[in-house]
C-alpha cells in the first residue's frame, strides 16, 4: 500500500530546491497526492521535521480547515482582543521636555479620569478641566494621542473603548501648541 | 360531471394520497399518453381533461395550492400537460439551486405568479476561498426582470450571490409590496444598500443579514425605517459591526408588535439588551449583543426577570467574546429552548455544563471546542433530546494538540444523546473505533460532517486509515443524506460508500481517496446523489468520465486540484451538450491541467457572464 513506502520514497526523490534544504512553504503531504505533479516540490519527511526547531507553523493549506471566512474573521477579531486583555495593551507616553518616555498599560483603567490621574502622578503635573467645547482648560499641558491612523488627536473626545481600541502612543503637549488647540 | 369540495383544512398527507390516487388513474389511462405526447395542442385538450380527470380546473389548481414542497409541485408538473399547467400557474415560490442552471426569462415564461425567490449561486467552496473574485452569480439581472413580471414579488432569499448597492436599491424602489430580504453569504454590497431597503420598503416584514461579505460603513441604515413601519416580524443584524443608533431601535422594537426574532449586534450592550427585552418579551428567536460589560446588581437582576418575562423563547444566539461573567441571567429562559447558538462563545467546559444543566429541551447546539470533551459530556448527561451538535473550532490554524475536542467528547454525546441525527464536528484526532461506537449508538445520522483537521491524519491509535470509520457511518446509518470526509482515506471508503450510501444526496471530499475507482465507486453506486464537491484527491480523467451519464441527475460537480485535464473536459463537454463544464486555471499551471472545474446541469446553455479566467467548454 502506497503510504507505507513514504520513508523511502522520500530519500530518492527529485526535487528542486538544494539538496539537504526543505521547503518548508509546503505542508506535510500524504503520499497519495505525489502523483499530482504540481506537489512534486518540497514533501516534508514528518519526523525530520519534528527534530527541527518545532515552534516553525506548518503553513496553511487554501481553504482547510472548511471554516467560513466570517467565521475566521471573528475569532480571529477576538483573539486579539483576548490577547490584549490578557497581556496588556502598553503605550509610549512622552512628555514634553521631559528626559527620555514612559510606558503604560491604558487596559489597566476603566475611563479618562484614571487615566489623567495616572498620568499626572506619573509626570508630576496637572491637567485642566476637559471640555468639548474647548478641550483642556486651566493648565498649560494637554495630553494628545496618536491614532490607528497616524493622527494626533485630543484625549477625551470618543468614548473610552474606542479610544483604547485606537490609541497607539500618548503624548502630553505643553505650552504654546496647546492654546492653539483652545481655538480650534 | 362530479364537482367535488375539498376543505382547505385537508391535512397534507390525504392531498398527497388523493394526487398519487389522481396520478395512478391518469397513467393508466390510455388516453393520457396522447395529451402527454401532444405538444400544444390546446383544442384537444377540453374533452381529454374532464375524462381523465373529473374535475375542472379550477378544483385542480385550487388542490394543488396546498402543495408547498418544490420537489412534489415538479413531480406534480410531469404528470401530464394539464396539472404542469395547473401547477405553474399556482406555484407561488420559486426555489433555484443553482441560479446558472436556469435563466430569468425561462422563469419568467413559465411560472406567472410568483411572490417569493429563493436563488443560490456560487459553487460551495467559495465559502472556503477556493473561488476567484469576480467569479459571478450576480442578482441584477434576475432582478431586472422580475420587476417586469413579477411586480408584487414579496420575499427574496439569496445564498451565495453578488449584489452590489445599486441592485438592493432597485429591488427596494421596484417592488412595492416588498416584505422579506434574507442574505446569506453574499458579498458586494454594504450598509449603504441597506438603507435603501430600510427607506423604502414600507411593508418589511423581514430583514436579515448573516455572515455576508459585506461593507460595513456605519449603523445609518436602522436609522432610516421610517415612524411608520411597524410590520417587521425578523431583524437580524448580528453580523454587523457598526454602532446602530439605540435610539432608533428602540422605538423600532416598540412600535413592531409582531416582532418574534431579533438578533442585535455587539453594539448593543446588556442593560440596552434588557430594555428592547422588556419591550418584546413575545420574541421567539433572540441573538444577544455583547455580553461583556459591568452589571450593578440592580441591572443584574433586571436582566434576569426580562429574560424570565420572554415565556416563547426558544433560540438563544449571539454571545460575543468571552461572556462568562453574566451566563446566569440566562437560566430562567433555558428550560424552553431549542436551539442554542454559543458558537461564538469562548466558554469553557464548566461554564457549558452549567448553561446545559439549565437546557434539557435543546434540540440543537452550536459550540466552540473551548468547551472540551469535558464540556461535551455535560451536553451528553444533561440533553437527552439533542438532535443536532455542531463544534466549531476556536482556533483553526494552531496546532496545539491540547486545545479543542477529541473523539472522547462525541462518544460522550452519543451515548447520552440517542436522537441526535445531524453532526458538524471540527477535531484533531479520531479513531475508526470512536466512529463505529458512536454510530451504533445513534444509527439515525441523515447529516455526518466530520473534519479531523489535520489532511490526511490517520487513526491515532493504530495509525491506520481511517477508511473503516466511515464505512462504519454508510453501513448503520441507512438515512444518510450528507457526509463529508475528512482523515487518511483510502479507495476502500469510496468503495463503502457506493456500496451502501443508497440515500446520499451530498458528498464533500477532501485530501482522501487512492485512484480513480474512488471516485468512480461513489459515481456508479450512489443513486441519489445531486451535489460531489472534491479537493485535493487522487482522481483523474477516467474517474471525471465515469460519470457522463450521471452529471445530469445531479445539481453540481465540483473538483479542484486533482488530477483532470482539459481533454476530459472537452470530452464530456462534447458528449454532454446540457452540461455546463467549466474550468478555472490556476496561475502558473499547464496548459493542460484543469486545475479547479465545475460541472452542472443547465436549461439555460453557457454563462454569459463568465469572466475571463472561466472558461466554458
Amino acid at each position: 500500500m502506497a503510504y507505507e513506502n513514504d520513508m523511502n520514497l522520500k530519500a530518492t526523490e527529485l526535487r528542486l530546491g538544494l539538496p539537504g534544504t526543505i521547503d518548508e512553504s509546503q505542508i506535510k503531504e500524504p503520499s497519495f497526492l505525489k502523483s499530482n505533479n504540481k506537489r512534486s516540490s518540497g514533501d516534508m519527511d514528518n519526523s525530520a521535521n519534528e527534530d527541527e526547531c518545532s515552534p516553525v507553523p506548518k503553513a496553511q493549506v487554501v481553504g482547510w480547515p472548511p471554516v467560513r471566512s466570517y467565521r475566521k474573521n471573528v475569532l480571529q477579531q477576538q483573539k486579539k482582543n483576548f490577547d490584549s486583555d490578557v497581556l496588556g495593551m502598553y503605550v509610549k507616553v512622552s512628555m514634553d521636555g521631559a528626559p527620555y518616555l514612559r510606558k503604560i498599560d491604558i487596559k489597566v483603567y476603566k475611563n479618562y479620569p484614571d487615566l489623567l490621574v495616572a498620568l499626572e502622578n506619573m509626570f508630576k503635573f496637572s491637567i485642566g478641566v476637559y471640555s468639548e467645547r474647548e478641550g483642556y482648560n486651566g493648565s498649560e499641558y494637554a495630553p494628545t494621542y496618536e491614532d490607528k491612523d497616524g493622527d494626533w488627536m485630543l484625549v477625551g473626545d470618543v468614548p473610552w473603548d474606542m479610544f483604547v481600541n485606537s490609541c497607539k502612543r500618548l503624548r502630553i503637549m505643553k505650552g504654546s501648541e496647546v492654546k492653539g488647540l483652545g481655538c480650534l | 360531471m362530479q364537482v367535488v369540495w375539498l376543505r382547505s383544512s385537508l391535512a397534507l398527507r390525504d392531498l398527497q394520497a388523493f394526487i398519487q390516487h389522481t396520478v395512478v388513474y391518469c397513467k393508466m389511462d390510455p388516453k393520457l399518453q396522447k395529451t402527454k405526447n401532444s405538444s400544444s395542442n390546446s383544442a384537444n385538450s377540453p374533452d381529454s381533461t374532464h375524462s381523465l380527470f373529473p374535475f375542472p380546473d379550477e378544483v385542480l389548481e385550487r388542490v394543488l395550492s396546498f402543495l408547498h414542497s418544490h420537489k412534489d409541485r415538479s413531480s406534480v408538473s410531469l404528470v401530464c400537460k394539464d396539472w404542469y399547467d395547473a401547477e405553474r400557474w399556482t406555484r407561488t415560490k420559486l426555489f433555484i439551486g443553482n441560479c446558472y442552471s436556469v435563466s430569468p426569462e425561462i422563469v419568467a415564461r413559465r411560472f406567472p405568479r410568483i411572490k417569493s425567490v429563493t436563488l443560490k449561486g456560487k459553487p460551495r467552496f467559495s465559502d472556503f476561498n477556493l473561488v476567484p473574485q469576480h467569479w459571478g452569480a450576480d442578482v441584477h439581472s434576475w432582478l431586472v426582470v422580475f420587476a417586469k413580471v413579477y411586480p408584487f414579488l414579496e420575499e427574496l432569499r439569496l445564498k451565495r450571490m453578488t449584489l452590489n448597492d445599486e441592485s438592493l436599491k432597485f429591488l427596494a424602489t421596484s417592488f412595492p409590496g416588498f416584505k422579506a430580504l434574507s442574505l446569506l453569504s453574499c458579498e458586494g454590497f454594504s450598509t449603504d444598500g441597506l438603507k435603501a431597503i430600510a427607506t423604502h420598503c414600507k411593508n418589511l416584514t423581514e430583514l436579515d443579514i448573516q455572515e455576508n461579505g459585506m461593507d460595513d460603513l456605519g449603523g445609518g441604515w436602522l436609522s432610516c425605517f421610517s415612524e411608520n413601519c411597524s410590520s417587521l416580524e425578523v431583524l437580524n443584524f448580528a453580523s454587523l459591526n457598526s454602532e446602530v443608533s439605540f435610539d432608533a431601535l428602540e422605538k423600532l422594537v416598540r412600535r413592531c408588535k409582531s416582532l418574534r426574532i431579533l438578533k442585535v449586534n455587539k453594539s448593543i450592550t446588556l442593560d440596552q439588551l434588557q430594555q428592547l427585552l422588556v419591550l418584546a418579551p413575545q420574541l421567539i428567536e433572540l441573538g444577544t449583543g455583547s455580553f461583556q460589560q459591568e452589571l450593578t446588581p440592580l441591572q443584574y437582576e433586571g436582566l434576569g426577570i426580562a429574560f424570565s418575562n420572554c415565556k416563547n423563547l426558544q433560540t438563544l444566539s449571539g454571545f460575543w467574546e468571552d461572556t462568562s461573567l453574566h451566563l446566569p441571567v440566562l437560566y430562567s429562559a433555558c428550560p424552553s429552548l431549542t436551539f442554542l447558538n454559543l458558537s461564538y462563545a469562548t466558554l469553557r467546559s464548566g461554564e457549558l455544563a452549567k448553561i446545559v444543566a439549565h437546557s434539557p429541551n435543546i434540540r440543537r447546539l452550536w459550540v466552540l471546542d473551548t468547551v472540551g470533551d469535558k464540556g461535551l459530556e455535560a451536553v451528553g448527561s444533561s440533553c437527552p433530546f439533542l438532535e443536532e451538535l455542531r463544534v466549531f473550532p476556536a482556533d483553526p490554524f494552531e496546532q496545539d494538540l491540547h486545545h479543542g475536542v477529541t473523539e472522547a467528547g462525541f462518544l460522550a454525546v452519543s451515548r447520552g444523546c440517542r436522537k441526535l441525527h445531524y453532526v458538524l464536528y471540527f477535531c484533531r484526532q479520531m479513531t475508526n473505533a470512536a466512529v463505529a461506537t458512536i454510530v451504533q449508538n445513534c444509527p439515525d445520522f441523515t447529516h455526518f460532517r466530520l473534519c479531523i483537521m489535520n489532511p490526511g491524519e490517520r487513526d491515532y491509535l493504530t495509525n491506520e486509515p481511517m477508511d473503516e470509520a466511515f464505512g462504519a457511518v454508510v453501513k448503520t446509518c441507512t438515512n444518510l443524506r450528507r457526509l463529508a470526509l475528512s482523515g487518511l482515506l483510502t479507495d476502500l471508503t469510496f468503495e463503502y460508500i457506493g456500496k451502501y450510501a443508497k440515500n446520499l444526496e451530498a458528498l464533500s471530499v477532501a485530501f482522501a481517496g487512492s485512484s480513480d475507482r474512488g471516485m468512480q465507486c461513489v459515481l456508479q453506486g450512489c443513486p441519489k446523489l445531486r451535489k460531489l464537491e472534491i479537493r485535493d484527491c487522487p482522481f483523474g480523467n477516467a474517474a471525471l468520465l465515469s460519470g457522463i451519464e450521471k452529471y445530469e441527475t445531479m445539481r453540481s460537480l465540483w473538483m479542484s486540484a486533482c488530477n483532470v485535464t482539459m481533454s476530459a473536459c472537452k470530452l464530456l463537454a462534447k458528449e454532454m451538450p446540457r452540461l455546463n463544464v467549466e474550468v478555472m486555471r490556476d496561475e502558473g499551471s499547464d496548459e493542460s491541467q484543469a486545475d479547479k472545474v465545475y460541472i452542472y446541469r443547465t436549461v439555460a446553455g453557457s454563462r454569459r457572464d463568465a469572466p475571463p479566467f472561466v472558461v466554458t467548454l
